[in-house]
């Protein structure tokens, strides 16, 4: 458990968190190597299945990143998501996974400081509480 | 006259009538009942008796019924829509008729939600005009609702409820007329504070000429206390408590506030007595049977005509 | 449509707590549209159920499967290739769908995964509502297309209740008033004097009243 490094699953918008990570890389700002992105068209796009089979799969924390308030380039795609993660989040409570291990995230393709921030912190909080409980409960 | 009840007497000679309530008891507690309706001998023509009133099991309100029958008063028995089915329904006004109770009152009853059993289910196999309905004919054409022929008829002087404060108000007449149309001899209406509202009810029933077909007795509640006129105002679905009232409630101190709100009522009941169609007063003390004396006093509804 | 909702995760625990292996089967109808049993709520389901057996130390094996119609007996005759593969089905259809299962394959343990709730219409998207009770003897065409049966608290058939106040029905500013609703109907149409027209009690057998309905083609039936 001492050497336990988190595998966080994050789903980023193309139009935005996808692109603040290509940021981030170019200025050479130093992001946890634990977080595996997922590009995807839209916030909006990520279902509920989605997360819950990350989970499964062995994810030990997981984030949507998805545009500011206002900027989605499909409209609302962003506020759809926030409401899937409140309701995922009540479902993974349900199961017994912490909900803190699902988290919604907004940023503008130029943050790239944003990103490595977020991915930090993430990645510092998922440490802090462990394996996610299903997979500490399969290696028991 | 279509029963032998006192109250359609009174009503018939023309007298304004009075009626009062007596909400039973949380329990088996005869004595209760008892000691309430006392407080109305004499000054009131008929005692309405709440049937689980705001959905809390209460004594059943023919029981309580018979117990003021005993007592040599004249009970109005309240019914509700939410509790019984037309069989029971039936059932209970014979079995009340034959104990000599010739008056009821026909309701929907507050739904469940408000009560103490919330997890219950709402009957309302029938509604209230549907009740009515019933009730006249059981009475008059001497049949059950299922079309049965009925061998001693119960002979109910038929009561409904209706209240002028609720929404939609255009409605409102319209809703009465269809009461009466069902067979409703007397009405009983909601706690008139807004005498003004009240009027143009009245005006809009008196031009369909609907207080020629039954008598309308206006109701009146004395108010208590400043905090028992805000919840009114505030919390009781279809009721409509003036700002002016409440304000008036305020206006006095704490110790004097019961008798201003006495002063209230019987100035309300002064000025309905200036609206036409106005047959009487129901008025409704709650849990304050005792100061009815003096509001029927102060208001010059005493002494009650013998019929 | 009939509307439903899953079952707290938990009891649905309790349910298949004995089994091993569980066939967890949809329904692509109504259960989809109101987003409680449909193939994506079925493999949600699957994944939860999954994991938090494992969280309690066991592994199960969950089989998923959607099928066109579970109140339809042909296609509730599919299970046939993959009922012996489960020891237990668990059903996300309504309690019709349930039912139909557990009389095709009885000696199949059968558990409802979502509770029925009403037939109703869409509001919105995510919001739906109760529209009929299935009283069996529609009186829309009486009350301007709104029904007081379905919607009106104390089913009232006569008009308002003392307690409409602004539109909406005393037990809940959330719910609309129904006598609110046909009055505006019926003035919109130029019939308000049809509220005068008594409705008499309701016979309430082909509600339910004279036990379990059905209703017989004979053109169609075999």
């Amino acid at each position: 458990m001492e050497n336990f490094e988190p595998v966080i699953v994050a789903f980023c918008c193309h139009y935005c968190a996808y692109t603040a990570a290509d940021m981030a890389g170019s200025q050479r700002l130093p992001y946890p190597a634990n977080v595996k992105i997922i590009r995807v068209p839209c916030s909006g796009k990520v279902d509920a299945l989605h997360i819950v089979k990350a989970f499964e799969k062995g994810a030990d924390g997981v984030y949507v990143a998805g545009c500011l308030e206002g900027d989605c380039h499909f409209k609302n795609g962003n506020e759809r998501a926030a409401r899937r993660i409140d309701f995922v989040k009540k479902y993974l409570e349900e199961i017994g996974i912490e909900s803190e291990r699902l988290e919604m995230t907004t940023m503008s393709a130029g943050m790239g400081h944003r990103f490595a921030e977020v991915a930090t912190q993430m990645t510092e909080k998922i440490r802090a509480l462990g394996p996610s409980p299903v997979k500490a409960a399969q290696a028991a | 006259m279509k029963t032998e009840s006192k109250l359609e007497k009174v009503l018939k000679a023309g007298h304004l009538a009075v009626t009062g309530e007596c909400g039973p008891p949380r329990g088996a507690k005869p004595e209760e009942v008892i000691a309430k309706s006392k407080h109305l001998e004499g000054i009131v023509d008929a005692i309405n008796v709440t049937d689980n009133q705001t959905a809390m099991v209460r004594m059943s309100s023919l029981a309580a019924s018979v117990l003021i029958k005993q007592q040599g008063l004249n009970p109005l028995l309240q019914v509700t829509s939410r509790d019984r089915n037309r069989l029971a329904m039936q059932a209970d006004i014979i079995g009340a008729y034959s104990l000599g109770i010739d008056n009821m009152l026909c309701l929907s009853g507050d739904h469940t939600k408000f009560g103490d059993h919330p997890s219950a289910m709402n009957v309302h196999d029938i509604d209230s005009i549907q009740m009515i309905q019933m009730v006249k004919d059981m009475r008059d054409k001497g049949i059950f609702q299922g079309g049965a022929e009925l061998k001693g008829a119960p002979k109910m002087f038929i009561g409904a409820a209706a209240n002028p404060f609720a929404d939609p108000f255009e409605l409102r007449v319209m809703r009465l007329e269809k009461k009466i149309e069902a067979g409703a001899d007397f009405i009983q209406t909601q706690c008139i504070f807004n005498v003004d509202k009240f009027a143009t009810w009245m005006e809009g029933v008196c031009k369909r000429g609907l207080h020629k077909r039954c008598y309308i007795l206006a109701g009146v509640t004395p108010i208590k206390s400043l905090g028992a006129a805000k919840y009114m105002a505030n919390r009781v679905p279809g009721m409509d408590v003036p700002k002016e009232i409440v304000e008036r409630m305020a206006s006095v101190p704490k110790e004097k506030q019961a008798e201003e709100g006495v002063t209230i009522c019987v100035e309300t009941i002064e000025k309905l007595k200036q609206i036409e169609g106005v047959a009487g007063f129901h008025i409704m003390a709650i849990e304050w049977e005792e100061i009815v004396k003096e509001i029927c006093e102060r208001a010059g509804l005493l002494p009650r005509p013998q019929v | 449509m009939i509307t439903a909702e899953r079952k707290p995760l938990e009891e649905l625990i309790e349910y298949i707590k004995p089994y091993k292996r569980i066939l967890l089967l949809g329904c692509n109808e109504c259960v989809t549209v109101c987003a409680a049993g449909g193939r994506k709520e079925v493999g949600l389901l699957a994944s939860g159920l999954q994991m938090a057996m494992l969280k309690n130390g066991k592994n199960i094996e969950i089989q998923q499967h959607t099928l066109e119609r579970q109140c339809d007996p042909e296609y509730v005759e599919e299970l046939v290739q993959m009922i012996d593969g489960a020891d237990a089905v668990m059903s996300m259809a309504c309690g019709c769908g349930v039912q139909q299962v557990a009389m095709r394959y009885k000696d199949k343990p059968v558990f409802p995964a979502v509770n029925t709730k009403f037939m109703g219409a869409s509001e919105r998207q995510g919001v739906w509502a109760e529209r009929c009770q299935g009283c069996g003897n529609c009186l829309l065409g009486a009350t301007g297309g709104i029904c007081p049966i379905a919607r009106c608290a104390k089913q009232l058939m006569n008009g308002p209740c003392g307690g409409s106040v602004t539109g909406h029905c005393e037990i809940s500013e959330d719910v609309d008033c129904a006598w609110q609703l046909i009055w505006d109907r019926l003035k919109a149409l130029g019939q308000t004097e049809r509220y005068l027209e008594i409705m008499p009690a309701k016979d309430w057998r082909p509600a339910g009243g004279s036990g379990p309905r059905k209703i017989i083609r004979e053109d169609l039936a075999e």
